[in-house]
């Protein structure tokens, strides 16, 4: 295959994966949406929709904004396969972006190209099969597992998870990008230092945090490029 | 019989499974198009594989921790919900958060096994659903379009990206700076601002993992290593996740 049928090829894999992945994720919409209602009729017992409206006002408007700005951020990282499965499979911040980003990583896939889009859509696949495997055997192993999951020496463990996945990244990214990560690490650390609040709120904290780092990362991909066409 | 065992019976475990293997079956066609889709293009396989490996190593653990959600939820909700929820588009912060919320729209005091009633659950599990479905309403809509505006639908089968991989970089970075920062302002300001009281542990993790990462790079690189790649991450958390049971246990 030469570079244009190669790319001629790689077009029409990719519109074929949207087709796909719009038919996959509005059968997943339904089946969620759809499941409370079945176990409604087995529980002989429908959902409160006045109290689902009101639920949704004062808690799901908020996880609404989060998922624009999720969608808005993390698509280009994943490209169309890993996109729609890391918005059906879920646990997007906590293991999927870190997961592709890794995956990506290791391998040297460019952000935008055709490689990047294969190792994403492998990697966030990888991760979903993973995760449900361990949840299913967690969940058939849950009565003889819970006394060991659940010991209090344990504990301390399993509520440090991501901290123990931001310290092994930050290690990995800061060090190659030092210019671009002190600030936003300085700014972020002084505004939890100062509003303590914020912690709740660290989801959101991301947005501004990774704006200041493009925004740096930005001036110096100038400055170099000014500086490679002068050579 | 009582609403916990309803929630545990074997009609809540089919109906539950059955979404989580459509899901999983999902999981596995978009995984071996990719793969053939790479080798057409003409990547190679030893590229993928390292990939598959270092996503499957990376996901354990955080998914044994994603297994506690499981657990904890199980208590109030029965575990097929829980088990649903965590295996397909639910997140851990997410989940006991809007349950909780859900549980009080229906007039619980809290989200528990003792004021649960068919009525309650099956609302609490349609406002969870309803609360979360975003992303993917959204990639339905919007993901082609956002993808080709952005130029990274596919255009290039090959070649650079410009800016774009520095900003994803970049944008990875201040996502990482944010959760530091909180732990940072977690330990100085938790118990009050500037009372350097609050919780240190998740700084104490940071650290370690962060060290252990070091040394798991220093391996791959300096002694030609290349296979320790795969592992690092998943290495490095075991290590800060241990270092927090070392510590708890110690004070």
């Amino acid at each position: 295959m030469n570079e244009q049928e190669k790319q001629a090829w790689f077009q029409a894999y990719n519109a074929r994966t949207h087709v796909l992945g719009r038919v996959i994720s509005v059968i997943t919409l339904v089946l969620l949406v759809g499941a409370p209602f079945v176990i409604g009729i087995y529980l002989g017992a429908m959902p409160d929709l006045g109290a689902v409206a009101r639920g949704f006002f004062s808690v799901g408007l908020v996880w609404m904004v989060s998922s624009i700005a999720e969608f808005l951020i993390y698509t280009p990282m994943l490209g169309a396969g890993g996109g729609y499965l890391a918005f059906i499979t879920g646990n997007l911040i906590n293991m999927k972006i870190p997961c592709a980003v890794n995956a990506r990583d290791i391998v040297g896939a460019k952000t935008g190209t055709a490689e990047n889009e294969i190792i994403s859509t492998l990697s966030i696949a990888t991760s979903s099969l993973v995760t449900i495997l361990v949840l299913a055997l967690g969940v058939l192993l849950l009565v003889p597992l819970q006394p060991i999951l659940q010991s209090e020496a344990l504990q301390p463990a399993f509520s440090n998870v991501v901290p123990a996945l931001f310290g092994a990244m930050a290690y990995k990214y800061f060090r190659k990008n030092m210019k671009i990560a002190l600030a936003p690490l300085i700014v972020m650390s002084v505004l939890f230092i100062l509003v303590p609040a914020l912690t709740g709120s660290t989801s959101f904290m991301i947005i501004p945090s990774g704006a200041l780092a493009i925004g740096i990362a930005y001036f110096f991909y100038k400055k170099q490029t000014r500086e490679a066409e002068q050579k | 019989m009582s609403i916990l065992s309803k929630l545990n019976s074997l009609p809540m475990y089919a109906i539950c499974g059955a979404i989580i293997t459509f899901v999983a079956a999902a999981c596995v066609v978009f995984m071996v198009r990719a793969y053939r889709a790479g080798l057409a293009i003409g990547m190679d396989r030893t590229r993928m594989n390292r990939a598959i490996t270092s996503s499957a190593t990376f996901s354990l653990l955080p998914s044994v921790g994603i297994l506690l959600g499981v657990i904890a939820l199980s208590g109030s909700l029965g575990t097929p919900w829980p088990w649903l929820r965590l295996s397909v588009i639910g997140a851990l912060h997410y989940e006991t958060q809007v349950a909780q919320a859900a549980a009080e729209q229906v007039g619980m005091s809290g989200l528990s096994a003792a004021e649960m009633t068919p009525s309650g659950f099956t609302t609490i599990a349609l406002l969870m659903s309803v609360c979360i479905i975003w992303g993917i309403v959204f990639s339905v809509f919007f993901n082609k379009r956002y993808l080709n505006k952005l130029g990274s639908g596919g255009e290039s089968a090959s070649g650079g990206a410009g800016f774009g991989d520095t900003a994803m970089s970049a944008m990875f970075i201040g996502l990482v700076s944010a959760y530091i920062g909180s732990y940072i302002g977690g330990f100085v300001s938790g118990n009050g601002v500037f009372s350097f009281g609050g919780d240190w542990m998740p700084l104490v993790v940071v650290a370690v993992s962060g060290a252990a990462m070091a040394g798991f790079v220093w391996l791959a690189e300096k002694k030609q290593l290349a296979w320790v790649d795969s592992f690092s991450v998943a290495g490095s958390m075991l290590l800060g996740m241990a270092a927090a049971v070392l510590v708890k246990l110690w004070i």
